[in-house]
């Protein structure tokens, strides 16, 4: 299974390997304990361990324990499995979407207090997941989003909407991701198609965009699951267009690869990790802290600088400059996944996505 | 004195036994009472006793994706098998010292894991880096193109995986081929073609089809080449099992089409043994 790890939800080890502390200096040691935080390991777990856990630590004098998070899901199992035994295998964590929907219907995280995260007013609603009752239980962390990527030699001009996908002269050119759940093809198909993403509310919406998506089938050359070997087939012009991660093409782009990502003028694909504490962590306090650092613009703009990620806070309150900001987001509305539908109707979904993919 | 001997026997079959039961049979219990499991209200799965998922594999979709899983990984038996036998054969006519030094090249392939199998015949399959260059070179073809993903590059990847397990289950069959049987019918004018033909296959007849079954069991596992070699239409059951596995999380739904793919198993073991398996 190594092979179809990815970067974001997939890559995490299954081991976790929370033993690393940071190397920061011994004065800053504090009283109390490091708390544990879980980041999606690999690429990001060492970019924080270099760039944002030693920034928290000297604003705040917390020490953090670095936690690589592995699958979604089975760091929700992890978690869920650790409350039964009233422990939490981090303290605080990021976690994607869906697994994150998951894990509030099972009232597997805590309730934040909000009077204890100011910065929360920094960050759009749509960044604030909130349990029924209004209470907060996630908060945006990280951003990144899947545009439409062009291999330049072999496609000069590059497309500027998502409807390329569908013209008959791309026909096996296209790579897409394998997934309902990490392609998120059902809102751009909506979005595209059908004027947004309120036509997925329903059963008979939802499969009136699969009769839609199912045209770009015969154009797929590759339904992939690892982004490593689409890469490859992208640089290489093997497969010349298809949706790839915004920040990794800027950095193919960026060592000399003929790789161009453009954001469709229906918006990219906006997908985000959010903190989530679960219920039995300790260091309550330390982590409102930590979240709190997180959403400060600083921070933000941290990230962006050096891990390449979306902010999750408004961009007027940062200090990018214009190239920086676009390096990492665009100014049109992107397309929001809607991971709701993927657990209400998970299983239709998946079937009817199999299916369809097959040809 | 006989019941004494079984008794010992017995006894010293205690600590495997608890070893297979602890390893094999539990978790096979326990993914048999998974695929029977029934959702909670939040989203979850409890013990109990549900025929859903099995429900849910029984349409069209996934009955074929069964169904092509079984003939692929026969036809990758059939072809491996035809590669590995006549090899072998030859290779037990060599002398010893060459004969191990074949062996350990061969055990040697096996470290070789599925994934960089995989990824190794992607490289050589694609239209920048492999096979179809060489074509051009040659003048076969015009234009350098892709062979992956399809179901040729699928096939070709797997046969390669399972060439080498072919040849190590048929070795000690035809090393132990008595060579007499092979002379008489050369004595008697049968020429060395009619002589593979009608003494030794008939006499390994065993080995070769347990080898067969073997593999077959071996490449319905495979995850990987079916996923990064071929498309959607190529992917096998396994790779469906490990989608609802690990992405959708859909454990109850996974553990119940491991249940059919234990079941495909079972019954290709028992029904070759009992159809082919006799002795001749």
């Amino acid at each position: 299974m190594k092979s179809t790890f990815t970067r974001r939800r997939f890559m995490g080890t299954a081991a976790a390997t929370g033993v690393a502390t940071l190397a920061a200096p011994s004065i800053l040691r504090a009283a109390g304990e490091p708390i544990k935080v879980g980041t999606y390991g690999g690429f990001f777990e060492s970019s924080f361990k270099e760039f944002i856990f030693p920034e928290f630590t000297k604003a705040t004098g917390i020490e953090v324990n670095s936690v690589a998070v592995p699958t979604g899901e089975t760091w929700l199992v992890q978690i869920k499995n650790a409350a039964r035994a009233k422990t939490a295998p981090a303290d605080v964590s990021l976690m994607a979407g869906i697994p994150r929907n998951n894990g509030a219907r099972q009232k597997l995280f805590q309730t934040l207090d909000e009077s204890k995260l100011p910065n929360l007013k920094n960050m759009p609603d749509r960044f604030q997941d909130r349990y029924e009752d209004g209470g907060l239980y996630g908060v945006g962390g990280v951003s990144w989003y899947i545009t439409l990527c062009t291999n330049s030699d072999e496609i000069p001009v590059a497309p500027e909407s998502w409807a390329a996908l569908w013209d008959s002269q791309y026909e096996g050119k296209i790579g897409l991701l394998g997934l309902a759940t990490n392609s998120f093809l059902l809102e751009v198909t909506a979005t595209t198609f059908f004027g947004g993403t309120d036509i997925l509310d329903t059963k008979e919406g939802i499969q009136k965009v699969f009769d839609k998506l199912s045209e770009v089938v015969p154009n797929v050359r590759l339904w992939y699951k690892d982004e490593g070997s689409f890469q490859q087939q992208l640089q290489d012009g093997e497969i010349p267009m298809g949706q790839y991660y915004h920040d990794v093409a800027g950095l193919a782009a960026a060592e000399g690869f003929p790789v161009v990502s453009t954001f469709p003028k229906e918006g990219g694909i906006l997908d985000s990790g959010y903190w989530i504490v679960p219920e039995y962590a300790n260091a309550v306090d330390e982590v409102h802290e930590f979240i709190n650092f997180m959403s400060t613009p600083e921070t933000q703009a941290l990230l962006s600088r050096n891990v390449g990620t979306a902010p999750v806070i408004n961009t007027d309150l940062m200090d990018l400059s214009e190239a920086e900001l676009a390096a990492v987001a665009s100014p049109l509305e992107p397309i929001i996944p809607r991971y709701d539908i993927y657990q209400e109707h998970a299983a239709w979904i998946s079937d009817t996505w199999n299916k369809m993919i097959a040809g | 004195m006989q019941e004494g001997t079984r008794l010992t026997r017995s006894i010293g079959l205690i600590p495997s036994s608890v070893m297979i039961g602890i390893f094999f049979m539990v978790p096979f219990v326990l993914i048999l009472l998974t695929s029977v499991s029934v959702p909670t209200a939040d989203g979850d799965y409890q013990l109990g006793f549900s025929l859903e998922h099995f429900d849910r594999f029984a349409s069209w979709f996934y009955i074929e994706r069964a169904l092509f899983s079984a003939g692929l990984c026969a036809l990758i038996a059939l072809l491996s098998l035809l590669i590995a036998f006549p090899f072998t054969y030859m290779l037990t006519q060599f002398g010893p010292r060459s004969q191990t030094v074949w062996l350990i090249y061969i055990l040697a392939q096996l470290s070789l894991s599925e994934v960089l199998i995989a990824f190794s015949w992607q490289i050589l399959l694609s239209r920048t880096g492999g096979i179809a260059n060489i074509l051009v070179w040659v003048g076969l073809a015009e234009k350098s193109f892709s062979m992956a993903p399809s179901a040729g590059a699928v096939l070709a990847a797997l046969v390669y995986l399972a060439v080498p397990f072919s040849v190590l289950l048929l070795y000690p069959a035809l090393s132990r081929l008595d060579r007499s049987l092979t002379e008489a019918a050369r004595t008697l004018g049968a020429s060395p073609l009619r002589t593979f033909f009608t003494v030794v296959v008939p006499v390994t007849r065993p080995a070769i089809i347990s080898g067969g079954v073997t593999i077959f069991v071996l490449t319905l596992g495979a995850i990987i080449v079916p996923q990064v070699l071929g498309k959607p239409e190529h992917w096998t059951l396994s790779v469906l099992i490990t989608d609802q596995a690990i992405f959708n999380f859909n454990m109850p739904f996974a553990s119940a089409l491991a249940v059919v793919l234990l079941v495909i198993s079972a019954s290709v073991i028992y029904g070759v043994t009992k159809f082919f398996g006799g002795k001749s």
